[in-house]
């Protein structure tokens, strides 16, 4: 059977995808960020996930405005990195399992969760820089992606919480897939930043670092904060953090925390990472 | 046929993109997106005006556009993530266009980051269970 193995969060902004393209790691900027990153990459390293499920949004690569999917499933043998247009270099592209995710979407659509499934899906920096975080020191991609989209970009969004069910939904779709297939899954982006208007440049440490707790120990905390509460303290970007409810949804009650980590400010953003698993009671 | 209120509108230097100002920004984020292949790009850069004719933006977004002035292309309509693929062809960044929106250097919007950040680590061990490295 298909298990989870374990739930990472990491910012993916594109100034970190350009920070590794231009190998600034060991930059004082940049050293603190990517030093907070090796536990967590010597843990995959270890457990060898067959598969990483990436919970991440698109910012304009493979959705315009024209069609806006709440939540979009990639069901493909293969995804591709591509031109966004302002000079982020293009990724190698990424072996995909479509046959786990068209299972995903048949349990997840049962479980009322009305997706969209996508046989091309180009993946964005969203996607891409949490996979080269984890592991561009290899000479290719270690484990089959499956890219799930939320859309944070045209509101209305989901809720937290609708986010926090779907990932509760996921763990059942992955539990009842019948091959032996290790899974990590990832939220991905957050923590607060605000890119637009005259308000642009807000960090919170402080409400970053509750985000972190009650998303450990608390997540009913989490989905009680609607999304203007959750603009208000973390800026109009800083609403990503909701996409670290799905990855939290499908881990256990209870979790064990492996790592935790936060840097602020890389560009923008305050950059939150955690490594959970589920704790045995 | 009236927009709907929300209360996100009463958060200050906040434009929240929604299906209003998605509405509004259509022609000017799908210009925008069109700068994802670099055949565009180059027929943008060789006559800015012609192409956002092409794409039927607005007089004032077609201005805004040339003149670079991205809180006024936030105001009508521009989605941030688009921006920043118009921001490239001024030379800036989506730094330089947070400083712009608030009138400001990039080197001060920098400085506002890092002041917003200020004492983060000590913040890390007051609450405990942080990796310090
Ligand atoms: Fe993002």
């Amino acid at each position: 059977m298909a298990k989870i193995i374990g739930g990472i969060t990491t910012s993916h902004i594109p100034a970190i995808g350009n920070a590794m393209a231009s190998k600034l790691e060991n930059d004082p900027y940049w050293k603190r960020f990517f030093d907070g990153y090796e536990p967590v990459k010597a843990w995959l390293e270890e457990v060898k996930p067959d598969v990483a499920i990436i919970v991440y949004n698109d910012h304009g690569l493979n959705f315009f405005l024209n069609t806006v999917p709440t939540f979009a499933l990639g069901c493909a043998d293969e995804y591709h990195n591509d031109d966004e247009g302002w000079g982020i270099p293009t990724t190698a592209s990424f072996k995909g399992d479509a046959q786990f995710s068209w299972h995903l979407a048949e349990s997840l659509i049962n479980q009322n969760f009305d997706l969209t499934t996508c046989q091309e899906m180009k993946v964005d920096h969203g996607c891409v820089v949490p996979m080269s975080l984890m592991w561009r020191h290899l000479p290719e991609w270690p484990c089959k992606l499956i890219p799930l989209a939320v859309n944070t970009v045209q509101h209305p969004l989901p809720s937290a919480q609708r986010c926090y069910d779907l990932g509760k939904a996921l763990r059942k779709a992955i539990e009842s897939y019948p091959e032996d297939t290790k899974v990590v899954i990832f939220g991905t982006g957050g923590l607060s930043h605000q890119l637009q208007g005259e308000r642009a440049g807000i960090i919170d440490v402080e409400f970053d670092m509750e985000c972190m707790e009650y998303i450990v120990n608390d997540p009913d905390k989490m989905t009680a904060f609607s999304n203007t509460e959750i603009m208000e303290k973390a800026g109009t970007e800083g609403i990503e953090v909701i996409m670290w409810m799905v990855m939290r949804g499908a881990l256990a009650p209870n979790v064990n925390v492996l790592h935790k980590h936060y840097h602020a400010p890389i560009s923008n953003t305050g950059a939150g990472v955690l490594l959970l698993t589920d704790a045995k009671d | 046929m009236v927009w709907q209120k929300h209360d996100y509108e009463d958060i200050p230097g906040t434009y929240v993109f929604n299906g209003e100002r998605s509405h509004s920004g259509y022609n000017l984020n799908k210009m925008a997106f069109s700068f994802n292949h670099e055949a565009n790009r180059k027929e943008f850069a060789a006559d800015m005006d012609a192409y956002c004719r092409k794409y039927n933006l607005s007089d004032e977004q077609r201005e805004a556009v040339l003149a670079g002035d991205f809180l006024k292309l936030l105001h009508l309509g521009g989605n941030v993530y688009y921006l920043a693929k118009i921001a490239i062809f001024h030379g800036l960044t989506v730094q330089d266009a947070g400083a712009s929106f608030q009138g400001i250097t990039t080197a001060e919007f920098k400085k506002k980051l890092e002041d917003n950040a200020e004492g983060f680590q000590e913040a890390l061990k007051k609450r405990g269970g942080f990796w310090h490295g």
